[in-house]
């Protein structure tokens, strides 16, 4: 069951490509005030995030998902429901 | 000040807009010559973005049903069919709508737009799931907000996706709602249905179909998708309006479950919403007879679309999928849409023109709607339009 420590990285590495160039990622980064996602790059962003992990992500929890940090805590909650 | 600050973005987008282009949102539509011909803005124009698929709406039969209505019952409703009683025609248009489709039971709202949001809302809960195609429309993401269930979205007309998720969901599959559409309102394609239909039936979910641009277009009678696609055992919930091609405004959905009699008692946008018109009424039980008993109706809509597909896809562009009557011309970039989009109005043409965030994958369409009661030369105007924005724009 992957957690918390192990999806982080993995999303770090997902992301990446959406940073400025150099630009440091940590659990505090937001992903629409530091990263810039418009609403369709975070839907690119989701179907890559699925395919990776397995899982389907509902749209609920969008709302919820400010920083890298949520998003890693989203992600373990729907890997253990699964 | 701070809740009106919002608006600023929403300005200074129109003003950037309005500098470079007509506003799309100030047509105005002066004078209807006919079902596909308008003064508009001052100039005589050519119709091309109205969903006036069966070109009804001037219709002596409905403009007739629809006066006496008026004449015999007056003008309105004056509120919702829950506090003040049905009348007598919400009844009968249910019944003929359920006869039409071969169902059970009839739900009648007073828009598409609250039809989807009234089903989807009272069919699905918390701890219900919902699967959505990517590219549904507004009023279905919509009704699945209000509905509190949890909202999942598979990839445009990807059943591999969609199976894929339905794995996932396992047992959960008994408490998921599939929904997709006959044809889709932005690029004019169709359902994969079978598919769907056999995924919906292996797992065990429950399908509810948007007909809203497929009624009176596809299927031998005109019932729409799943009528073409002879899946519609298959299909749970039909959704359609009656703002397409049934010329007036309204909604409906359609099922074999004995529930859907119950969901006009839990459907918020039922209850609290003022009734459909008995003109409304009385014109859209008009022109479902004539979509019963012309189907010459449906063979001139399909030579127009096929006519306006062929003659823009020899012209380049860049279209939907397969021929249906919504074409849509698709461009990257949103200034190119709006150059075309002036061009066209000031050529006497009017069609939909959707930018960002609105069309699939971010980009930008000018989008077409064919009607039966287009001539073919009114169709060739349209191309021919076309044929000078693309020597204009895309050299």
């Amino acid at each position: 069951m992957a957690r918390y420590e192990t999806i982080l990285p993995q999303l770090y590495e997902i992301l990446r490509p959406h940073g400025q160039d150099g630009q440091a990622l940590s659990e505090e980064t937001e992903l629409v005030a530091d990263l810039d996602l418009d609403s369709l790059k975070v839907m690119e962003l989701l179907l890559e995030v699925e395919e990776r992990f397995d899982i389907s992500i509902p749209l609920n929890i969008v709302p919820d998902v400010r920083t890298i940090g949520d998003f890693a805590r989203q992600i373990e909650q729907l890997m253990e429901h699964r | 000040m701070a809740l009106l600050k919002k608006f600023r973005q929403l300005a200074d987008a129109r003003k950037a807009l309005t500098k470079v282009s007509e506003d799309p949102f100030r047509v105005t539509i002066e004078r209807l010559l006919s079902p596909t011909e308008a003064v508009v803005n001052g100039r005589p124009m050519i119709l091309a973005g109205t969903n006036n698929y069966l070109g009804l709406t001037f219709d002596p039969q409905c403009i007739e049903a629809a006066a006496r209505a008026v004449r015999e019952q007056g003008t309105g409703t004056t509120g919702s069919r829950m506090a003040n009683g049905n009348f007598i025609g919400h009844l009968a248009l249910e019944k003929e709508l359920a006869e039409f489709y071969g169902r059970r039971w009839c739900d009648v709202f007073s828009t598409g737009y609250l039809a989807n949001l009234g089903v989807i809302s009272a069919l699905a809960g918390q701890g219900d799931v919902i699967l959505i195609d990517a590219d549904c429309h507004a009023s279905i993401y919509d009704g699945c907000r209000m509905s509190g269930a949890e909202i999942i979205r598979f990839r445009h007309n990807d059943t591999a996706d969609l199976h894929k998720r339905l794995t996932r969901l396992g047992k959960r599959c008994a408490n998921t709602l599939i929904i997709a559409e006959g044809i889709y309102s932005m690029l004019g394609d169709r359902a994969a249905l079978v598919e769907i239909a056999a995924l919906k039936q292996e797992h065990g979910a429950y399908l509810l179909l948007d007909e809203a641009h497929s009624l009176g277009v596809l299927g031998e009678r005109g019932r729409g998708r799943s009528e073409e696609a002879g899946v519609e055992d298959s299909v749970d919930f039909i959704v359609g309006t009656f703002s397409k091609s049934l010329g007036a405004t309204g909604g409906f959905c359609v099922s074999d479950h004995p529930e859907m009699e119950l969901i006009r008692y839990a459907s918020r946008p039922y209850i609290f919403t003022a009734s459909p018109c008995p003109s409304v009424i009385a014109s859209t039980r008009a022109a479902l007879r004539r979509l019963r008993t012309e189907p010459e109706l449906r063979l001139r809509l399909w030579a127009n679309a096929r006519r306006l597909y062929d003659s823009l896809k020899e012209l380049g562009c860049r279209l939907g999928p397969e021929p249906s009557p919504i074409i849509a011309v698709r461009f990257g970039g949103g200034e190119e849409a709006i150059a075309c989009w002036n061009s066209l109005l000031q050529q006497g043409v009017y069609v939909n023109m959707i930018l960002p965030p609105a069309a699939p994958d971010g980009g930008s369409l000018l989008r077409c709607s064919v009607s039966a009661a287009h001539t073919p030369d009114q169709i060739d105007r349209v191309a021919k339009a076309f044929a000078s924005v693309k020597a204009t724009f895309s050299p």
